[in-house]
């Protein structure tokens, strides 16, 4: 996965509470076979609406989503993470994100910052004010820092250590390659094998 | 202190064990089927890695076969694209796969068992809950997700926390014509649909050993249905027996050196598990559910339960929800329940031995009118093998439809479904809602359940059929 340490991008203010999954992306999208192509089913209910935030041409480009408080509950379909992610999303930004959502997010290099909500407020009106405004979310420092915004958030020690790495679980076990191969070495003979007689 | 079977077979997979991580197990063998695999596929490929061990990893297809004109294009594009997909990332990554068509194929369940791949003292995994099936070997054998899936092909290992064991001890002897799947609905509607949670679950005591192998898988395989992480049985001669000759199993040196291993591989006398249940073979009879969930279940001879028996109040809101559901009143004996099907087949009860006990209750008998009864072997082989006894004739004889293998009915994603409203009795695993297919009703029997059924119209054993049969012509 790809490594996070500083992101600055526009941001896109979505003034909603309580967005589940299945609003982030509509259940007959889990058909399909791939972990990408989700782009177009993200938000898919609301986009059907112009003036829905995602549809306005001055929010083309943005990777920073500032979004209302509990973000991400319902069902776990980690699809919702790839669908920010196909996107662009880099980074959502939330007062408080779903537990299962968040552990995915993190899983897939989507980094999920969790503020205050009168930091997400004070977002909220600058982003609305400038659509060209920027949002820095800076991990090493762990901070999030815009035109009149820096606030501090909090991230646990291996979650970090692990995104500024681009570390996945599959990355972090093949670091043990060597204790794999040991136990390779040392399995019996006599253990099955798939290939065909 | 002495260690259980969950255990001894745990600790020899530790790969690394590091204080406060998970440890990381090797996993001895990888099962893989179209619906859970195709996103791992697509995350190896994104990150440029290989199958780490293709010697230990194994596909066919299942869930989305169709069980007529398979040789015709599958109609359901998302069945086939899954389908599809599977072939072509088999091919591009080197995977053994065993397709629609190949005499392999088979419901995944049934399959590693009877290539004998699946061993006493392997760890088995596979993106399907019901991989507990495995466990009958006295292997330890789990359902995993599908970043889960993906981590095994890349490293054939898994971090997993660890797990508390569960002996569930069955003493005395199963009367005549109870089942092991009238024993796994009794056990499950005893502990519950959430009793095994967080449990390893070894089934032992007198009437286990003297189980056949197709009969410990049908109780394994239910595990999960009492939210256990796995259910496992100690091997012993039965187990050896079953193995020896099978296409996968050791030989040779390496038999006598499997074998010697593998009776090491039983719960020591000091073992201590963290819970126990015990219950009296002598005193069950054939069960089948009244509900929504595997859990409510009861003897056939009773009634639908009155919801304001319930002590516990979610569990009354889930008799009165499953009432409902079901079309059923309390008090209403389930002899006197109608259906309209009747599935034989699935991972639970789809095997060999499944359909000898279906076809000896049906032979020389009819399916009563209006009724439709589906008989799908749990794979092309163990379809042969039927054909081969002249079962098929016994089936069709009798009127019902003799199928191709696969999933079938169990969970609806082919053709094969219930339609709104109608019922079955089914010798699959769950009885949710709208798993056979939308607004579908299904009690989940044994196989001789399933037959006598057929025949009568209504829920009932053989117990309850007239002598009378007529002969089928070979
Ligand atoms: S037969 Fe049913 S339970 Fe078994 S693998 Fe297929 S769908 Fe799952």
């Amino acid at each position: 996965m790809e490594a996070f340490t500083t992101h600055t991008g526009r941001a896109v203010p979505l003034r909603r509470s309580n967005v589940d999954t299945d609003q982030i992306i509509p259940a007959h999208w889990l058909k399909k076979v791939t972990r990408d192509g989700f782009e177009d089913g993200l938000f898919e209910a609301w986009r059907k609406d112009s003036e829905f935030v995602l549809n306005k041409p001055e929010r083309k480009g943005a990777t920073v989503l500032v979004a209302g408080p509990d973000f991400g509950t319902g069902s776990s379909r980690e699809h919702a993470v790839w669908a920010l992610q196909n996107f662009g999303f880099k980074t959502v930004i939330s007062s408080r994100f779903a537990d299962i959502f968040r552990g995915n997010s993190l899983k897939n290099g989507l980094l999920t910052v969790v503020l205050d909500q009168k930091v997400v407020d004070a977002l909220w009106e600058l982003t609305e004010r400038d659509p060209n405004a920027e949002i820095t979310v800076d991990l090493q420092d762990r901070q999030v820092r815009a035109e009149g915004v820096t606030a501090d958030f909090e991230l646990d020690e291996n979650a970090r250590w692990r995104l500024l790495n681009g570390l996945d679980d599959i990355s972090i076990t093949l670091q043990n390659e060597p204790d794999i191969a040991a136990y390779e070495g040392r399995r019996p003979a006599f253990k099955p094998s798939t290939i065909q007689a | 202190m002495g260690r259980t079977l969950a255990e001894k077979v745990w600790d020899d997979h530790v790969v690394r064990r590091v204080e406060g991580e998970p440890d990381l197990l090797f996993i001895d063998l990888h099962l893989l089927h179209e619906v859970t695999s195709p996103q791992a596929f697509d995350g190896l490929r994104k990150n440029g890695r290989p199958v780490r061990r293709l010697d230990l990893t194994i596909a066919t297809e299942d869930h989305n076969t169709p069980t007529i004109d398979i040789d015709k294009p599958i109609a359901d594009p998302v069945s086939r694209v899954q389908l599809e997909t599977l072939r072509k990332n088999c091919a591009e990554f080197g995977v053994r796969l065993h397709p629609l068509g190949d005499v392999e194929q088979g419901v995944v369940h049934v399959v590693g068992p009877q290539l004998g791949l699946t061993q006493p003292g392997t760890t088995v995994v596979c993106g399907d809950s019901h991989t507990s099936t495995h466990g009958a070997f006295g292997a330890l054998a789990f359902g995993i997700g599908t970043s889960q899936v993906e981590h095994v092909l890349a490293t054939q290992t898994l971090p997993l926390a660890p797990f508390r064991t569960m002996a569930i001890t069955v003493d005395g002897e199963l009367p005549d014509g109870v089942t092991a799947k009238d024993l796994i609905l009794a056990i499950i509607a005893k502990i519950g649909t959430g009793g095994g949670q967080g449990y390893v679950l070894e089934y032992r005591g007198s009437a286990i050993e003297k189980l056949s192998m197709e009969a410990r898988m049908t109780i394994c395989n239910m595990s999960i249905e009492a939210g256990a992480r796995a259910g496992m049985i100690a091997p012993d001669r039965t187990t050896f027996d079953y193995l020896e000759g099978r296409a996968h199993a050791p030989q040779g040196e390496d038999w006598d050196a499997a074998v010697a291993y593998w009776k090491t591989l039983k719960s020591d006398e000091d073992a201590v598990f963290d819970a126990e249940v015990v219950i009296k073979a002598d005193e069950l009879a054939p069960f089948v559910t009244w509900g929504t969930n595997p859990g409510q279940g009861a003897p056939l001879s009773a009634n639908v339960p009155d919801p304001a028996s319930y002590e516990d109040a979610s569990e009354r809101l889930a008799a009165e929800k499953a009432l409902e559901y079901m079309g059923l009143t309390a008090g209403q004996p389930l002899r006197e329940i109608d259906v309209d099907t009747v599935f034989v087949g699935s991972c639970t009860n789809g095997r060999i031995e499944d359909l000898r006990n279906a076809a000896a209750v049906i032979e020389g008998r009819k399916v009563a009118d209006g009724v439709r009864m589906l008989v799908v072997p749990g794979s092309v082989r163990v379809a042969l093998q039927a054909m081969d006894e002249g079962l098929d004739k016994v089936f069709t004889a009798a009127g019902a439809e003799w199928r191709h293998a696969g999933c079938s009915m169990c969970l609806g994603m082919n053709p094969d479904q219930l339609a709104p409203g109608e019922r079955s009795a089914s010798t699959s695993n769950r009885n949710f809602e709208g798993r056979q297919g939308k607004g579908g009703r299904t009690h989940l029997v044994s196989p001789q359940v399933a037959a006598a059924t057929a025949v009568l119209g209504h829920l009932g054993s053989p117990a309850d059929l007239s002598d009378a049969r007529t002969p089928v012509e070979a």
